[in-house]
């Protein structure tokens, strides 16, 4: 019997590792890993809540987030295809102009 | 008992990887410890009673998602990243506001929230639930994310593809 209290603060935990490495990293790849990793962690508190209140929509609702970030990889690997492909360069510091 | 040493051998396996993940400065090292991260995670989710989530977890995220992420890092010969100065305001205001936050959060969590023990197996995750649930209650938002899904895959492949290559099949529709 684990609390609840564990996964949210476990869910909690990874979500500002997210926050954090969106804000400190440079490279456009790993920025974009944060995010899945915010992502993880609010699925892992919506199981948590789903099996708390035992209501299974908690569970679907992990689906829907699943399939958004997949849409959002497929899209931002795109882009960041495409933005290197202008810039010849992964580092956000030095994407900082609309057009070339 | 063994649910808690389970629960925290796998939760500190996903700390490690998300610490790792931000201490890495080669992006491929990222990349392989989210897999981990998404893996142990997977094993939090069978401690929750959600086989059918822990699978699709496993199979979508540490399969599918990061595959398109380690293919990329690949195709784009991604290097060590440089690092850029920070700025001082940045550090002087944001160290203790998240050292602030993070104790409020715990302590909020730990004492304050009516929590109680999630047993194992309590739920009923099993896929006949979940699928009528999906198809049933959920149909128009299913619907609506296949429909994301098709826009994202167009889009995907108008933003990856070459300028050039665009405008030779727009040539080759017209001839």
């Amino acid at each position: 019997m684990v609390p609840l209290s564990y996964y949210l603060l476990l869910s909690g935990i990874l979500f500002a590792c997210g926050v954090l490495g969106f804000l400190i990293k440079r490279n456009i790849i790993t920025i974009f890993m944060s995010i899945e990793l915010m992502l993880n962690g609010v699925n892992l508190s919506f199981v948590a809540f789903a099996a708390r209140w035992h209501a299974l929509s908690g569970q679907v609702f992990v689906f829907f987030v699943m399939v958004v970030a997949a849409a959002e990889a497929a899209v931002g690997l795109a882009i960041i295809i495409s933005v290197y492909r202008t810039r010849e360069t992964l580092n956000v510091d030095r994407v900082n102009l609309l057009k070339l | 008992m063994l649910h808690l040493i389970l629960f925290l051998f796998f939760g500190a396996i996903c700390v490690a990887g998300a610490v790792n993940l931000l201490v890495q400065s080669h992006p491929i090292n990222s990349a392989l410890s989210l897999i981990a991260v998404m893996a142990s995670l997977a094993a939090e989710y069978l401690l929750l009673g959600a086989e059918f989530v822990a699978a699709v977890q496993v199979i979508v995220y540490a399969g599918a998602i990061m595959v398109l992420f380690v293919i990329t890092i690949m195709l784009l010969n991604a290097g060590v990243e440089e690092r850029s100065k920070g700025s001082r305001v940045a550090i002087l205001l944001g160290i203790p506001g998240v050292l602030i936050g993070g104790v409020l959060v715990a302590w909020t969590l730990l004492y304050r929230s009516n929590t109680q023990a999630v047993p194992i197996g309590a739920l009923k995750g099993d896929p006949v639930d979940i699928a009528r649930l999906l198809f049933h209650d959920f149909l128009l938002p299913f619907e609506v994310t296949s429909v994301l899904i098709l826009i994202a895959i167009m889009g995907a492949v108008v933003l990856a593809s070459r300028p050039e290559a665009l405008a030779r099949g727009a040539r080759k529709d017209e001839g």
